[in-house]
């Protein structure tokens, strides 16, 4: 093994200080996922709760970023308020490109500012900026720092908007507008430190130490990457392709999962979005496939002839979220949700299923008006818009609650049967069958992507429950080397191991594929044991009732066989 | 005529840097898009457009006329022939270039002067980047 020198910026925001650690012991976990793992747990992160000033948030980009193609994503790593679980989310846009440029692989931020802050990172040092006037903006912040920072049409700008603020456990941060760290709720982590917004910037030289070999592999990547069919989908329909697909299946979730078919599905479909309102594709820096969907949201607001134009960005989580899920069928009413939720600074896909809960919850009784203030009802967006407003603004006690995620609202108000999380965390858009089910609740964060249990439900149903958890353990474990070099999981087949190990020895990093998969153990044992001294309990996990009732892709899924399969699960961990 | 790099068309452009990137890598042997000759930049963030700063490959190439070393020479046809050993970093050229996208390195003390070797349009994923002959060429050249 022959591996990298991890240089980490360390910004204490109490005291306004920064230290440069120059780290060779962190060269074996790559990047990202693992390094951001192992600075978190230096941090003794299960000692305070999420939202203490002594809790960190590390980011971390990797050796291959942005000098290979689609390798665009950096990750961050905190203690989430939303679980109070391991916290990791990723991003793309600019910022693995902007850290490059400012020159660390890794930023831990920690403390408490003593006033709102935002800093600004160059390659020349590190700012500590007052933003008492930008605290309680949404998304107008970005347009200040665009005129207060350097690094003109390349820096890369984190921000929160009023949600995280008020500490909503389910609040995002936005990198370029268009990315989120979105799960989670890493804005609120922001929020309870002051912290604003972070802007990175910088162009310091890195010159090549092979450029024949670096030259070969890059061009060969790039090749598989445009000039086969294998990423051509994320840039055609993108993302939203899935809607119709999932649908015709029966893994699309609608009505917060009452049910499984959506009449007039077909005018959220990707095909529609494409055709009616998709303005342009852009990319994450690096990355020539360009998968980021932006539409354009035209609406009138004046008696005459006035309009205005928003540029949004879609994908098929949000159109789940803020539109099957909710019952709604128009992509303006889409838009016009995207558009608040994006303002607020709240993760879109926690918000829709936070929405989907109090419509039913309003419906059958177990709250009422005098909590939500508003009539809310499928397939509307008016009585939507205020309660999302009311999810940041906290004006009695049911928001409080609510703004700690669905999980919480349920355990107090009632409604469990029906509150769609998996390991406390709002579902993602697949009720494909028991991989998802079991995936994201035993994924490390809580997410579809931590093992892709909905793409086995597709591509290899029927398996036995040990077989099933023996395959979502692998995955997890090689995606977690994929992260830790922060390749985009888009990518994942162009990634194979060895190609990661070729494009690895370019850049002069040597690793054996044993070596590789023993970081895959290492990375997943490590994260096991943070979330387990967090008091994640493979034990105590609960599926609501409504995941067996509706009928998933699947056909209707056994609770039983999903109860074996959990065994299996803990069986594997004391392996 | 010679060919040039040219933009086709800035509205297609996805932003990927690609284009930097490679002209960064195989030019100046640099992982850094800052090196490159060519910046596509946003503005207004990405909600606003992708602006492209290329060099435009003057006929009468005013930063080679201001270059008293010889290291840059106008290429017959446009664009650029630079010769790294002629440079004595005086930045001359960076104060003559009329559309202000020639830049200088700090580190190799020279411009990055666009060449017009065409890396950047290979690895332009949607074509925006050709080599093409001065659509509405000045007969005069």
């Amino acid at each position: 093994m022959q591996t990298h020198q991890i240089k980490v910026l360390d910004i204490d925001l109490e005291r306004e200080k920064i230290a440069i650690h120059y780290r060779d012991d962190l060269g074996e976990f790559l990047g990202g996922t693992g390094v951001a793992a192992k600075l978190f747990a230096e941090a003794a992160p299960a000692a305070t709760p999420p939202l203490h000033p002594d809790q960190v948030i590390v980011l971390a980009n990797g050796p291959l970023s942005t000098i290979f193609p689609v390798v665009t994503k950096v990750v961050a790593v905190f203690r989430s308020p939303l679980t109070g679980g391991y916290g990791e989310s990723h991003a793309g846009m600019r910022l693995a490109l902007a850290m490059r440029g400012a020159g660390y692989q890794a930023i831990v931020i920690r403390g408490q500012a003593r006033r709102p802050t935002y800093l600004a990172i160059g390659p020349n040092g590190v700012e500590f900026r007052n933003a008492s006037a930008l605290w309680g903006l949404g998304d107008s912040v970005g347009s200040i720092l665009r005129r207060l920072v350097p690094g003109t049409g390349h820096r890369s700008t984190l921000k929160i908007g009023p949600a995280g603020e008020k500490g909503v456990s389910f609040a995002s941060v936005s990198v370029d507008t268009y990315r989120h760290f979105g799960r989670l709720g890493l804005g609120a982590v922001f929020g309870a430190k002051n912290l604003k917004a972070v802007v990175v910037y910088g162009d310091r030289n890195e010159p090549i130490g092979d450029f024949k070999a670096y030259k070969a592999m890059y061009e060969q990547i790039y090749n598989q990457v445009l000039k086969t069919s294998v990423m051509k989908k994320y840039h055609d329909l993108g993302t939203p392709a899935n809607v119709l697909n999932l649908h015709a299946s029966g893994g699309l979730p609608i009505r917060n999962l009452q049910e499984n078919v959506l009449a007039g599905v077909e005018g959220i479909s990707g095909e529609a979005f494409a055709e009616e309102s998709l303005m342009r594709q852009v990319a994450c820096s690096g990355c020539p496939i360009g998968c980021i969907h932006i539409g354009l949201h035209r609406s009138r607001f004046g008696a005459e002839y006035e309009f205005e134009s928003r540029f949004l960005s879609y994908d098929y989580e949000l159109i789940f979220a803020v539109g099957s899920f909710l019952g709604i069928t128009r992509q303006s009413q889409i838009y016009e949700l995207i558009d608040r939720v994006e303002d607020l600074g709240l993760d879109v896909m926690s918000a829709g299923v936070c929405l989907g809960w109090v419509t039913e919850a309003l419906a059958r009784g177990v709250i009422t008006e005098a909590e939500t203030g508003t009539a809310v009802q499928f397939g509307e967006t008016a009585g939507y818009l205020q309660v999302l407003d009311n999810m940041v603004l906290q004006p009695n006690d049911f928001y409080q609650v609510l703004a700690r995620g669905v999980e919480k609202a349920a355990q107090k108000y009632g409604g469990l049967d029906f509150a769609m999380t998996l390991g406390g965390h709002e579902m993602a858009g697949y009720h494909t069958g028991p991989g998802h089910l079991l995936g994201q609740t035993v994924g490390m964060r809580h997410s579809h992507l931590d093992n892709g249990g909905y793409g086995i439900d597709q591509k290899s149903p029927n398996l036995s429950p040990e077989a099933l958890v023996d395959k979502l353990v692998a995955e997890e474990k090689w995606r977690g080397v994929l992260t830790s070099l922060c390749i985009c999981l888009f990518a994942r087949e162009v990634y194979q191991p060895e190609t990661v190990l070729s494009a690895l020895a370019a850049v002069g990093i040597q690793f054996s594929r044993e070596e590789l998969d023993s970081l895959g153990e290492k990375i997943f044992r490590l994260r096991q044991e943070l979330r387990l001294a967090m008091g994640f309990d493979p034990a105590q996990v609960r599926f609501a009732q409504r995941f067996f009732q509706t009928p998933s892709a699947s056909g209707p899924i056994d609770p039983a066989a999903v109860q074996a399969m959990l065994a299996a699960y803990r069986r594997h961990l004391t392996r | 005529l010679a060919k040039i790099l040219q933009i086709r068309d800035m509205a297609k452009c996805i932003g990927c840097y690609s284009c930097m990137l490679a002209c960064a890598r195989v030019v100046r042997h640099s992982f850094t898009p800052a090196k490159a000759a060519l910046q596509i930049r946003t503005a207004g963030g990405f909600q606003g457009r992708f602006l492209g700063e290329i060099c435009l490959g003057c006929p009468d190439a005013p930063c080679a006329q201001v270059c008293n070393s010889g290291a840059l020479e106008l290429r017959p046809g446009g664009g650029l022939r630079f010769s790294a050993a002629k440079c004595t970093g005086c930045r001359a050229c960076i104060g003559a270039c009329i559309v202000q996208v020639l830049h200088f390195d700090q580190e190799s003390r020279q411009p990055l002067a666009c060449i017009q070797c065409g890396t950047c349009a290979r690895f332009c994923p949607h074509g925006i980047l050709a080599m093409e002959e001065r659509k509405y060429a000045n007969t005069s050249d």
